[in-house]
C-alpha cells in the first residue's frame, strides 16, 4: 500500500513537469516581455526584478526552466494579468463552490444511474430495457452546454421556478447540478447494465440461485457487489472531472467555481490563470484515480495495487 | 448489423450529404448579413429562422456541419492511425520500447481530456487544425492501449512464427500480418469514439477555441446565440439538435458495430 502510494505520487512529477514545460514554452513563445507576461503588468518592480534575476536571460534554457520551477514552488508568480492576484489563492477561494456542485451532481446521478442500469439488466430485452437503453445512449450524445441552456430556458426563463444563474444557496445549485448529472446518469446506467449482464451469466450466480435464496438477495448480495468495480470507476472519473471545474456547466449557469474561472481566463487570454487551473486540475484528477484504485483494493482484496 | 445501426448510418449519410450539397439545399449564403430579417422565427422562407444578424440558421448549420463532421472524422482517423502505430510497436517489440510508450499513454490518459484539449487550444493559434490536434493529442492513447493488448496475444500466434520463418522482417510482420488482425477492433473503437469527438469539437467551439468567426460550427453558433435564448430560442435549439442527432447516430453505430463483431470494449 505504501509503495503504491509513493509510486502514484512519483507519477505526479513527470505530469507536473510536462505541464510546467508547456507553460514555460508558452511564456517564452508569447510576444512581449516574458517576465512581464508571467507576473502581470501591474506587478511591483522588485518582484519583476527578482524574477528577471531568477530566470537569468543570459543563462542557458535549462537553468531558465529550473528558475521557472523555483518560482512556481515559491508561489512567487502565477498572478492573473488582470487582477494581479495569485491564481492559487483564487482557486482555493472558488474550490468549495466547485466541490458543492460536484457533490450535488454525484448525489443525483449515482442512485438514478444505478437504478436505471439495474432495471435495464434485470428486465433485459423487454420494453423497459429498450426504453432505458435508448434514453441513456441519447443522454450520452447531448452536449451539456446545450441541455443546460434548454433546462435554463424551461425552468428559469419560462416557468420562472428557479434563478437562471448565479452562485448561492440551493436554489442556484439545482439546475446546474441536474445538467451536470444527466450524462453521468446515462454513462452509469450503461455501465451498470453491461456489468450486471456479464455477472448474471457467471456460474456463481447460478449457484446462488440453486441454493434457493430469493432472487432479490441473489441480485443485491451476489451480483451487485461484484458489479461495483466498473461502477465505481465511472462514478470516480466523473467526480474527478467535476472537480476540475465543470467548465461548460459552470459557465452557463454563472456558478463561481474553478470551471468558470478557467473560462474567464481563456476569454481574456489570462495564461497564468489557465495554466494554474490546469496544473491544479491534473493534481486533483490523479488524486481521484489513486483513490479509486485504493477503493478497488478495499472492495476486492484480490486486486493488487500496482 | 442491427436495424438501429442501419438507421443510424442512414441518418449520418443524410446529414453528410445535406452538408456537402449545402448550396443546393439552401439558397442563402451562411455569412451574408441581412438587416431586414433579424431574428426571424422559423418560417417558410427561413426554415430554421435567422440569427441576430439576419443570417439563415439552416445555411449556417449545413456549412457548419461540414466543419464539425470533418473535424471529428479527421481526429478519429489520426487518433486511430497514431494509436495503431504506437500500439503495434509497443505490443510487438515489448521491453523498454513498450514501457516507454505505455507510460506516455498512461500519462496522457491520466489528464482530464477536455482540460488537456483546452490547454492545447489555448497555446496554438485557434482554428480547425488546432481542434483536430487537441483531440488527437488525447485520443491516440486509448487506441494504443487497446491495440497493444491485442498484439500481445497475437504475437504468440503460429502465423507470426511462420512469417518469421519465411524470412519476413519486423516491418512486414507488423503491417502485413498483425495489423489486419487488429482492424475489426480498431474500427469498432473508432465507431465508439466518434460521438465523443464530435462532442469535444462542439465543446471547444462553444468555448470559442474552435474555428473562428465568421465561420460557423454547431458549437460556436450556440455560444454566439446564447444571449438570445429567451427571445429567440430557435437560434440555440437547432444547432444543438444537430449536435445531438449526429453524436447519437455515431454512438448507436458504434454500439451496433461492437455487437456485430461481438467485442467487449467500452468507448
Amino acid at each position: 500500500m505504501r509503495a503504491y502510494l509513493i509510486k502514484k505520487l512519483l507519477l505526479l512529477i513527470p505530469l507536473l513537469l510536462g505541464i510546467t514545460l508547456l507553460t514555460f514554452t508558452l511564456a517564452k513563445a508569447l510576444p512581449g516581455d516574458p517576465v512581464l507576461s508571467m507576473v502581470g503588468e501591474r506587478a511591483q518592480p522588485e518582484t519583476i526584478e527578482k524574477i528577471r534575476k531568477e530566470l537569468g536571460a543570459d543563462k542557458n534554457i535549462l537553468s531558465q526552466y529550473a528558475g521557472y520551477i523555483r518560482l512556481i514552488v515559491n508561489g512567487e508568480f502565477g498572478r492573473s494579468y488582470y487582477t494581479n492576484r495569485r491564481v492559487f489563492e483564487d482557486i482555493i477561494l472558488k474550490f468549495p463552490n466547485t466541490l458543492k456542485l460536484a457533490l450535488a451532481a454525484t448525489i443525483i446521478a449515482v442512485p438514478l444511474g444505478l437504478i436505471f442500469g439495474f432495471l435495464s439488466a434485470v428486465k433485459k430485452d423487454t420494453v423497459t430495457d429498450r426504453i432505458i437503453s435508448s434514453v441513456s445512449v441519447t443522454g450520452l450524445s447531448i452536449p451539456v452546454f446545450w441541455s443546460g441552456l434548454l433546462i435554463m430556458l424551461l425552468f428559469s426563463l419560462k416557468l420562472k421556478l428557479l434563478p437562471p444563474s448565479g452562485t448561492g444557496d440551493i436554489r442556484f445549485l439545482i439546475l446546474p447540478a441536474i445538467t451536470l448529472s444527466l450524462p453521468a446518469i446515462a454513462a452509469l446506467a450503461r455501465v451498470t447494465r453491461t456489468t450486471l449482464l456479464e455477472i448474471l451469466d457467471m456460474p456463481f450466480t447460478a449457484t446462488a440461485r440453486a441454493k434457493g435464496i430469493t432472487e432479490m438477495k441473489v441480485l443485491l448480495v451476489h451480483v451487485f457487489k461484484n458489479a461495483l468495480i466498473p461502477v465505481i470507476t465511472v462514478i470516480g472519473l466523473d467526480f474527478g472531472s467535476y472537480l476540475n471545474g465543470a467548465v461548460l456547466t459552470e459557465t452557463i449557469f454563472g456558478w463561481d467555481g474553478i470551471g468558470r474561472f478557467i473560462m474567464e481566463g481563456i476569454m481574456k487570454r489570462d495564461y497564468p490563470v489557465i495554466m494554474g487551473c490546469v496544473i491544479m486540475g491534473t493534481f486533483f484528477f490523479v488524486m481521484i484515480t489513486t483513490l479509486i484504485d485504493i477503493l478497488y483494493h478495499a472492495i476486492d482484496p484480490r486486486i493488487r495495487l500496482r | 448489423m442491427n436495424t438501429l445501426g442501419k438507421m443510424a448510418s442512414g441518418v449520418l449519410i443524410l446529414i453528410a450529404l445535406l452538408s456537402l450539397c449545402a448550396p443546393f439545399v439552401s439558397s442563402y449564403d451562411p455569412d451574408t448579413i441581412d438587416l431586414d430579417n433579424l431574428k426571424e422565427p422559423p418560417n417558410s422562407k427561413h426554415l430554421f429562422g435567422t440569427d441576430n444578424k439576419g443570417r439563415d440558421i439552416l445555411s449556417r448549420i449545413l456549412y457548419g456541419g461540414r466543419i464539425s463532421i470533418s473535424i471529428s472524422l479527421a481526429a478519429a482517423f489520426l487518433s486511430m492511425t497514431a494509436g495503431l502505430i504506437v500500439g503495434l510497436c509497443s505490443g510487438y517489440f515489448g521491453g523498454r520500447i513498450d514501457m516507454m510508450l505505455m507510460s506516455i499513454a498512461d500519462i496522457v490518459l491520466s489528464f482530464p481530456a477536455l482540460l488537456l484539449a483546452i490547454a492545447i487550444s489555448v497555446i496554438l493559434p485557434a482554428g480547425i487544425h488546432t481542434v483536430v490536434l487537441a483531440i488527437v493529442a488525447v485520443g491516440w492513447a486509448s487506441f494504443a492501449r487497446l491495440i497493444r493488448g491485442s498484439v500481445l496475444i497475437l504475437r504468440e500466434s503460429t502465423f507470426v512464427d511462420a512469417a518469421r520463418a519465411l524470412g519476413c522482417g519486423n516491418i512486414r510482420i507488423l503491417f502485413r500480418h498483425l495489423m489486419p488482425q487488429c482492424l475489426p477492433i480498431v474500427l469498432v473503437m473508432t465507431g465508439l469514439k466518434l460521438g465523443g469527438y464530435l462532442l469535444t469539437e462542439a465543446s471547444l467551439s462553444f468555448l470559442g477555441l474552435g474555428a473562428q468567426p465568421p465561420t460557423a460550427t454547431w458549437g460556436s453558433m450556440i455560444n454566439a446565440n446564447r444571449a438570445y435564448l429567451s427571445s429567440a430560442p430557435w437560434m440555440v435549439i437547432f444547432p444543438g439538435v444537430m449536435i445531438a442527432v449526429t453524436a447519437l447516430s455515431f454512438n448507436i453505430l458504434g454500439d451496433a458495430l461492437r455487437d456485430k463483431y461481438g467485442l467487449k470494449i467500452r468507448g
